[in-house]
C-alpha cells in the first residue's frame, strides 16, 4: 500500500500538530528544560528535534501511515557531570507524555547491576533489571564496561546479548539509553555493531562554559536556600577557572562537591566565630573565605592563600 | 475435568491481554508477583514449583508477561498460576492468585475409599493424571 492509497483509505481529515503539541504536555517539559537546565544548547536542540519527530510519528500512526514503533533507543555521550543522568530523567518524562513508554520511570544501572559473578548468574540478573525497567527507560551508565575485549570469557557479553534481544523485540515496552565518555563509547560501538544499528538517536553533551558553571553553582545554592555574597561570587568564578585545569574535573559534579565543602566550612566558621544569636542571613550566606580555603587555590595560586582564615 | 482454583477459574481462560490487565492491577497495589507451576492440581497441594524468584519493584506488566511466556515455553503442559503477595502489615499474604495456563488434557480428581478400623470408611481425593482408559466412565 503506497502513501496515496493510505491517505485515501483513511477518512480522518488530518492532524492539528500544534494542538497535539499543546495537549500532549510536551511543551511544558521543553520549557522546563530551558528554564531549569543551564547551557547544553546543542542537547536541548536535539531534544526539541526528537520531540518533533516523535510527535509527527505519532500523528502518522493515528492516520495509519505507519504502524511500526520507531526505534527510540538512545546514546548519550559526554564528559562526567554534563547532565546525562538528569536529561535521561527528563527524557523518560517526555517519552511518557508522548505515549511511547507506558509508565515513564527511569531505572539507572551500571555494569555491576547487569553482569553476574559466576556462570549462570548473569542472565537472571540482567533479566531482573529489564523486568523492572519495563514500561519505562533503562539508563545504562558507562555502558562500555559491559564489553571487556581483553577477556573473551567475560560475562558482559551475555548481558549484551540479552539486552540486544530485548531492545529489538520489545521496542514497545522499553527504551534503553546508553551513556558514557564519547571516545570509549565510540570504541564500544565499533566492537558491538549490534548496538549501533539499534540506536537511533546519538546525543553529544558538550562541556560547560565557566559562566554556565557559575550559574549552575548559584542555582544549586538557591535550591538549598543559600546565597553567595558579591565577593564569594568572584571567588567562585576564580575557583571554577582553577579547578578546570586540575585532573578529574567533572563539570557540574565538581561544582556540587565544592559547594558541599564550602557549606561545611561555612558551618564551621559560624560555629567558631558566632557569639549569641546568628541571623538567618548569616546562616544562608556563603562568603569568599569559605571558598578560598579550598586546596584548589593552594595549588593554583599560593599568593591568594594568605586571605584564608 | 476443569480445575477451578483461584480467582477467575469459573470464567473461560483469560487471554494474554486480560492477564496483563490483572497484573497491572496487582502492580498498582504494590503487590509482589510470583509465578508457580505444577502437574498436580490437587486442592491440598499448596506447594507448587516456583518459576524463578518472586518479582519485586516491577512497574509494568510486560516484565511479568515475559516470565509467563518463558514458563509456558518450558512447561506447556502444566498448570501455571500467578500469585500476588501483599506485604502490607496486617495482610502479609497472597491477595490474589489465578491460573494462566492449563494442560491440554486436565487430570481428574477421583474419590478414593479406604478401610479404617472396624469397617469405617475414610474418603480422600486423588489426582489421576493419565488419560482415561477406554471402557471406564
Amino acid at each position: 500500500m503506497n502513501v496515496a492509497e493510505a491517505i485515501t483509505q483513511q477518512p480522518a481529515a488530518g492532524v492539528d500538530l500544534a494542538a497535539d503539541f499543546r495537549s500532549s504536555g510536551v511543551a511544558e517539559i521543553l520549557d522546563e528544560l530551558d528554564r531549569e537546565l543551564t547551557g547544553l544548547k546543542p542537547v536541548k536542540r536535539r531534544i526539541r528535534e526528537t520531540a518533533a519527530l516523535l510527535l509527527v510519528e505519532r500523528a502518522r500512526q493515528r492516520l495509519g501511515l505507519t504502524t511500526e514503533t520507531p526505534t527510540l533507543h538512545m546514546s548519550f555521550t559526554g564528559n562526567p557531570g554534563t547532565g546525562k543522568t538528569t536529561l535521561a530523567l527528563r527524557m523518560a518524562n517526555l517519552l511518557h507524555r508522548l505515549g511511547y513508554v507506558r509508565k515513564g520511570h527511569l531505572v539507572s544501572v551500571t555494569r555491576d547491576d547487569l553482569v553476574g559473578q559466576y556462570i549462570g548468574h548473569t542472565a537472571p540478573k540482567t533479566k531482573e533489571v529489564l523486568k523492572k525497567a519495563m514500561g519505562g527507560v533503562l539508563f545504562i551508565d558507562e555502558a562500555y564496561y559491559l564489553y571487556r575485549p581483553d577477556n573473551e570469557r567475560d560475562y558482559g557479553q551475555e548481558a549484551i546479548e540479552i539486552l540486544l534481544q530485548v531492545m529489538e523485540n520489545q521496542r514497545d515496552d522499553l527504551v534503553v539509553i546508553l551513556a558514557g565518555y564519547a571516545d570509549r563509547m565510540e570504541r564500544f560501538y565499533q566492537s558491538n555493531p549490534g548496538f549501533r544499528s539499534r540506536i537511533a538517536h546519538h546525543i553529544d553533551f558538550p562541556d560547560y562554559e565557566n559562566e554556565e558553571l557559575l550559574a549552575i553553582a548559584e542555582t544549586m545554592l538557591a535550591r538549598q536556600n543559600y546565597v553567595f555574597d558579591d565577593e564569594a561570587k568572584t571567588t567562585m568564578a576564580g575557583y571554577i577557572d582553577a579547578r578546570r585545569a586540575q585532573p578529574h574535573f567533572a563539570n557540574a559534579r565538581s561544582i556540587r562537591n565544592a559547594l558541599d565543602r564550602a557549606r561545611l566550612r561555612q558551618a564551621n566558621r559560624l560555629f567558631e566565630t558566632a557569639r549569641g544569636t546568628v541571623s538567618p542571613q548569616e546562616l544562608s550566606t556563603i562568603r569568599a573565605e569559605d571558598i578560598r580555603a579550598s586546596r584548589v587555590f593552594a595549588t593554583a595560586a599560593t599568593a591568594e592563600g594568605d586571605a584564608a582564615p | 475435568m476443569r480445575i477451578t482454583q483461584g480467582t477467575f477459574s469459573f470464567l473461560p481462560d483469560l487471554t494474554d491481554e486480560q492477564i496483563s490487565a490483572q497484573i497491572e492491577y496487582c502492580l498498582r497495589n504494590d503487590w509482589a508477583i510470583g509465578i508457580e507451576y505444577t502437574d498436580d492440581p490437587h486442592p491440598r497441594n499448596t506447594y507448587w514449583e516456583m518459576w524463578g524468584n518472586p518479582m519485586f519493584d516491577l512497574r509494568d506488566a510486560a516484565g511479568v508477561m515475559m516470565e509467563v511466556r518463558a514458563c509456558r515455553g518450558a512447561w506447556p503442559d502444566a498448570y501455571i498460576r500467578i500469585n500476588a503477595f501483599d506485604s502490607t502489615r496486617g495482610f502479609e499474604t497472597v491477595r490474589m492468585s489465578f491460573i494462566v495456563n492449563r494442560p491440554k488434557v486436565e487430570p481428574k480428581l477421583v474419590l478414593a475409599r479406604a478401610e479404617a478400623q472396624g469397617r469405617v470408611q475414610r474418603y480422600s481425593m486423588q489426582t489421576i493424571i493419565d488419560t482415561p482408559v477406554r471402557g471406564h466412565p
